[in-house]
Parts: structure tokens; sequence; C-alpha cells
């Protein structure tokens, strides 16, 4: 069970089948993470370095934990603290870990492209752990195994991404993710945060929020960052949430059983409610839990033992 | 020194045959069929064109301050392997060329050492910043053909305004680089369906537009001619095209890699194809190739942009914009226009000869009696892949290695002395 390349640099790259097979590995990795004793040894004797660029928790922490939990010896590299702030380059910092005999590289950058660059001249695997408003096949992965998990597959399903679709990497990944897997993405967001020939990826542009949300599967509401009202992208975050935000009146233009979910971290009130993100429908918190396990199946592909 | 070049096609504006072409001294004293004169050195140009030096109305020599890149002797060698003859480089140096002793120093270390004719363009604005008129008649005096903010564009339209009134006084030209940066925002390629794809942050068209706009209007207003520089898209063809039909005297340029290339070449985050402006899409390549056929696109220039591996070999968005051009623009030029029966050898001539001589006021770009022996020889039917580490430039930032392309500068003679004797440089 191994993957077509070294490297998981996006969702671009993968084919449905090894998308198929990489869900049914998470599955049985959920086992692990969900079990009492969260130790198996099918990364013991390989390393796993999380070099991160970017800020964040839940991706650093998930992707350390999924090493762990497989008995890889795993080191995190933040760029503030490390020989980045030097001015060392992207590849110089790649080649020195690569000649620390580190097996695979995490990397979150805040440019694209970055991943792939530093894959083409290390000898580790590298995994995409975000790269600017490019991809984040991770989070993507994590996504459809939530929606395969409730629905047991994607043929014909209708998933709703709303907000900001312009930065978002997490939007692309999925709509490159869901066009494969026989979903249909519809996207929703004010038009400032719409990038130019988005349909062109396979996405169909919603005409209103409602037309968006009805009927959909699934609802994936997405981060709006509150910096960019300063850039002149949406007027005050009152008028985001009255028009783009997702609420438990909107929601239910949904299907009955419309799955909630989000990449986090949310803004309550902005782009959510909180009834919205703390109703039965949510699957936020899920999310997080199969990140783990899908992650672990990367690892385990990549590197693992049979 | 006599040289005489035997058996070629000469090719200028209005004739194109077979003939001798007799050098003396520098100077260019018959061109004829029967000329049987004792020559020091005979090239024979059979099956090849003989034409007039190629002129690059816009290139980047990075001296003085960017060496490390290229530099005037690198530099106008570059230009000779690819034809070239005279050029006409930027002012964005360092420190910049916008006083007269830069462009003394340009001028001096060109004469001295370059294998080609250099003419400076000097600085619109102090230290290209957009806000003071620089020493537009010393720079005159010291040696330059025209002004240019090339990199940028002079933001404020009433500063553009005044460069226009004041240049136009010391008879320079106006070379306008059209960018509105508040649209560029942070973009590093086309914006549309390839910047959404990769995730990075777009340059639309409309920011070339509605510069090449003001300043269309700003020279119809004025009545003062403008040069509109690396001429991309569809609507900024059309923008100048109706300007010339009002009567505005305004010059476009294009560059081989608009006509060639699209947006499709940054895939696989490829920064060799990352400049600015951007490579568009087909539609606009195809109004590039139609604007040069039916005039409205008067020159094909370089835009010969060197940089340092370091400068590319990094994330896309870190990049250095810009591409190499002297040694692959008239290859990729006849491959794509003159062979596809676009555009003739003679309207060649026009587009990378004549026409640049004359928006730059320089007597060059043609063949003639009495006038210096700038000469280049092109092999039009020799077939081959671009081979960049066969460049002479110090900087091999170029996208078309590998691309085959058809025509190789067999020999370039500047001033009666062959830099470039059989494809090799002879300096």
């Amino acid at each position: 069970m191994k993957l077509k390349n070294k490297d998981v640099l996006g969702i671009e790259e993968l084919t449905a089948e090894e998308i198929e097979l990489i869900l049914d590995t998470a599955s049985d990795m959920k086992k692990i993470v969900l079990s009492p004793e969260k130790k198996a040894h099918y990364l013991r004797g390989k390393s796993v370095v999380t070099l991160f660029y970017e800020n964040s928790t839940r991706t650093r922490v998930s992707f350390e934990l999924a090493g762990k939990y497989m008995s890889a010896d795993t080191v995190n590299v933040t760029a503030a603290g490390s020989s980045v702030q030097k001015g060392e380059s992207l590849l110089d910092t790649g080649r020195t870990l690569d000649a620390m005999g580190t097996d695979i590289i995490v990397i979150r950058h805040s440019m694209a492209g970055a991943p792939h660059l530093l894959a083409k001249h290390v000898r580790a695997s590298v995994i995409n752990a975000g790269d600017g408003m490019h991809e984040h096949p991770t989070q993507a992965l994590l996504d459809m195994f939530t929606i395969r998990e409730r629905f047991g597959g994607f043929k014909g399903l209708k998933v709703a991404i709303i907000g900001d679709i312009y930065h978002s990497r997490v939007a692309r990944s999925n709509i490159i993710g869901l066009c494969k897997m026989g979903a249909k993405p519809v996207v929703y967001g004010p038009a400032t945060l719409m990038p130019d020939d988005i349909e062109n990826m396979g996405a169909s542009v919603a005409p209103s929020l409602k037309d968006a949300l009805a009927g959909a599967d699934v609802v994936m509401g997405l981060r709006v960052q509150l910096e960019r009202q300063k850039k002149a992208l949406f007027p005050t975050q009152a008028e985001y949430a009255k028009y783009f935000g997702i609420n438990s009146e909107n929601i239910e233009l949904a299907g009955k059983n419309a799955l909630l979910m989000h990449p986090g971290p949310v803004n309550r009130g902005v782009e959510l409610t909180s009834k919205v993100v703390d109703s039965e429908n949510s699957a936020i918190n899920e999310q997080v839990t199969n990140g783990v396990a899908v992650r672990m199946a990367l690892l385990y592909m990549l590197v693992g033992r049979e | 020194m006599r040289i005489l070049i035997k058996n070629g096609v000469v090719v200028n504006k209005n004739e194109c045959g077979m003939m001798n072409v007799l050098v003396e001294d520098g100077i260019i004293t018959r061109i004829g069929q029967d000329i049987s004169a004792q020559a020091d050195e005979v090239i024979d140009a059979a099956g090849c064109y003989v034409l007039p030096g190629l002129v690059d109305a816009h290139c980047h020599l990075r001296d003085p301050g960017f060496e490390y890149k290229e530099d005037i002797v690198s530099g106008t060698r570059s230009a000779a392997m690819g034809g070239f003859t005279s050029v006409a480089c930027m002012a964005n140096t360092n420190p910049a060329a916008d006083n007269k002793a830069v462009i003394g120093y340009i001028v001096d270390k060109a004469r001295r050492y370059g294998a080609v004719h250099v003419f400076p363009v000097g600085a619109m604005t102090k230290g290209l910043k957009g806000e003071e008129l620089a020493e537009i008649g010393e720079m005159k005096q010291a040696g330059i053909v025209g002004v240019s903010d090339d990199g940028s564009s002079v933001e404020n339209s009433a500063v553009m305004k005044k460069v226009m009134q004041y240049a136009n006084m010391f008879n320079v030209s106006i070379i306008c680089h059209c960018e509105d940066s508040s649209l560029a925002e942070d973009g590093s390629i086309n914006e549309g369906t390839v910047s959404t794809m990769m995730g990075l942050r777009g340059i639309p068209k409309a920011c070339e537009e509605i510069m090449i706009a003001r300043d269309l209007i700003l020279s119809e207003y004025l009545n003062i001619p403008v040069h509109i520089c690396h001429v991309t898209t569809a609507l900024g063809v059309e923008l100048i095209r109706n300007a010339k039909q009002r009567g505005v005297k305004v010059t476009a340029e294009t560059c081989p890699h608009y006509f060639t290339l699209t947006e499709k070449a940054c895939e696989g985050y490829n920064t060799l194809a990352k400049m600015n402006p951007p490579l568009r899409t087909e539609k606009d390549v195809e109004a590039i190739i139609n604007g040069l056929c039916d005039g409205t696109i008067d020159i094909i220039a370089t835009d010969h942009a060197p940089h340092h591996e370091d400068e590319k070999n990094v994330e896309f968005e870190k990049a250095a914009f810009g591409i190499i051009g002297f040694e692959t623009a008239l290859p990729l030029a006849y491959t794509a226009l003159v062979k596809t029966g676009r555009l003739d050898i003679r309207q060649l001539v026009e587009k990378m000869c004549i026409n640049p001589s004359a928006m730059l006021k320089i007597d060059k770009g043609e063949l003639k009696v009495g006038k210096t022996a700038d000469i280049t020889i092109f092999n039009p039917e020799e077939k081959y892949a671009i081979d960049i580490t066969k460049f002479v430039s110090k900087s091999k930032n170029s996208p078309f290695h590998g691309c085959p392309v058809y025509g190789r500068v067999t020999a370039t003679i500047v001033a009666g002395r062959i830099v470039v004797k059989d494809g090799k440089l002879n300096i």
C-alpha cells in the first residue's frame, strides 16, 4: 500500500484510487486513535520533521501525534527560533534536514509552491501541510474522510463551500478532490473573495447564499481572516455575517442530515453562529479526530513498514 | 580593413535580393551584385540573410550595481551573439541611471569594452521614484536617447504629464512602462485560471491597460509622442490601435515571449516563466500577433532581464521577475512569425531594425552605402533546440531551454568589426 509519488504535494497529484486507498487506510488508523493504547510500531526508526513557516496549532499537533502514535521520532521546527530567521533559504534548510537523515518533511509555508520546490531538492518525502493559497491536501483528505464516513461515498453529493474562497487553500484542495470523487462542489462568497475562473477548477458558483445552501448534503464554512477588512475586501464583520454567514435559519435550506464542516479555527458569530457550530450536525470536532487518522495513513503509506 | 560578404540575401525595408556587401574601414562602401574587390576577410553568406544589425529598444545590462547578473561586457557580447548591434539599456541600475555621471559611466564603459553600440535610457524621475524630474537635459548631453522609469510607472499623472512636457524639449524618446501598481498588488502571474489553480495572487490585465490608456490620453492631450513598452494584452493592442487611428503619435513594442508563451508556462511553479508584465492567455497571444501584422505594434524588443540563479531557484512569489532575451529573440521571432507566414522577412527587419531605430532616433537599422557597417548574418534554415547552457550572458534565466527553433546568427559585424563569426564570439 504505497503511494505512486515520493511526496504528497496536493490533491491535484493524487488519483481517485489513491484517495480511496488513503481513506481506507485512515479508517484503520482511526481505530488506533480511538483506542486506549495509542501506539503502533509502523514508523519505528523513522523520523518526521514538521517545518512550519506559518503559525498553526491543530495541523502541526495533528501531524506530530500521528507520527508519535506510530512510534516515529518527530521534531518540530518553526520559522521563528530557527536558522530561517538568520536568513537561511528554504532549500538550504531542506538540505540540512535531509543530511540529518529525515524521512519525512511536513512543510507549511505562506508561499504557494514552496513544498514543490523543496520536494525537488530533497531525498526525504515531503508532505504539504498548506502552501499559501494553493493547496492543503491533508485537510481535504480529512474532510473527504468525514464526508465518506457519513454518506458512504461521494457520488452526486452537493457540497456547499461558503466564504473566502480566494485566499483558501482548503477550498481549492476540496474542490479538486471532490470533483475527482464525483461530488459536486458549489461555492459562494463575496465577489471580492472569489477567485477568477474558479469554474475552470470544477466548482460551480452559486448566484446566492440560498442557492448555495439549497439541498446541500455538506455545508463547509471557511474562516474569514479579519485583517482582510483593511484591504477593502469586505466592509465589516457584522455585514459579512449578515450576507455571507451561516446561521440556524439559512442552514435549514440544506438537507435535513446535512453535515456542517469548518477547517477551524472558527470566528464564532462571523462565518458561523455559535448555535450552528455546536449543533448536532456539526462535524467540526470529528474533523479534528479524523485529521490525525488521515495523517497517520499518509505517513504510513509513504515510509511505514507493512 | 576590407570585408566582403558574398552570396547572401540582403534585406532592407523595400528591397530584398541576392547581393554582395563590401565594408571598408567600418563603413559600407558598396552593395551590389558583382563586387569582385579584394578583401581581408571574405564571408560566404550563401543561404543566409544579410540583415541590418538588429536594434534592441529595451534591455537591462545591470551595470552599474548588479554586475553579478550581467555587465556591459557580458551583456553586449550576449547581444552580439543574438545579432544585435545596438541596444538601449534601461535605467534601473544601482545607483539608478538618473544623472549624467551614471550615464557617462555607461557610455564610456560601453565605448571601451562593449561588443555592440550601447544607447542608454535615462530615468524619468530621480531615483525612479516617480516624484521629481531627473536631470534629463544633462543626461541628454551625456548620451541618452530616451527616458523611462521602466520597472514601474510614474504613478502620479501630474508628474507624468510634466515628464512628457520636459523630456520632449530635449528630443528624447518617452518610453512608458505601463503598470498600475495598486492593481498589481502582490501578484506574480496573470490573474486568471492559472493563478487561481496555482494559488498565486494575480496581476490583472487591467493593471497594464489602465496605464496604457492614461499615457495615450496624456500623449494625445499634449501632442507629444510616446512609446509603450512590452504590450501583452488584447485590449492593450486595441487601445493603441484606436489611438493610432486618431493620429496619436504612439509607437509600441512587444517581446518574443508575449507571442510565443502563455501563463501556462508558469505551471509547476516554473520561476523561469515569471516576468513583469506577466505571460497572458492564448487570446492575448493571437491579438499581439495581429497587432504586429497590422502595424499596431511597431517593435519587437527583448526586455533582456538577467537574474542570478539564486534569485530564481526560490519560492515562486519570492523569485525575481524577468527573463533574458538577446540570444533567443531573432530565432523565436523568425520561427513564430516568419516561418508561419504571419510576417515576411522585410517586416521582421522593420520590427527589429528600422522601427526601433526610428523610435530611438538613432541612425541605425538599414544597410546603405555610406553608413556604419552594422550587419547581422542569419542562417534561417538551421534547426536546433535552444540550449541555455551555451548562452554568453552571465545569466541563464530563460524558459526556452529545449525549445525547437529555426535560424541562427552566424556573424555579427559592429562598425566593421566581426564580433561574432561562424556563430561564435570572435573577441
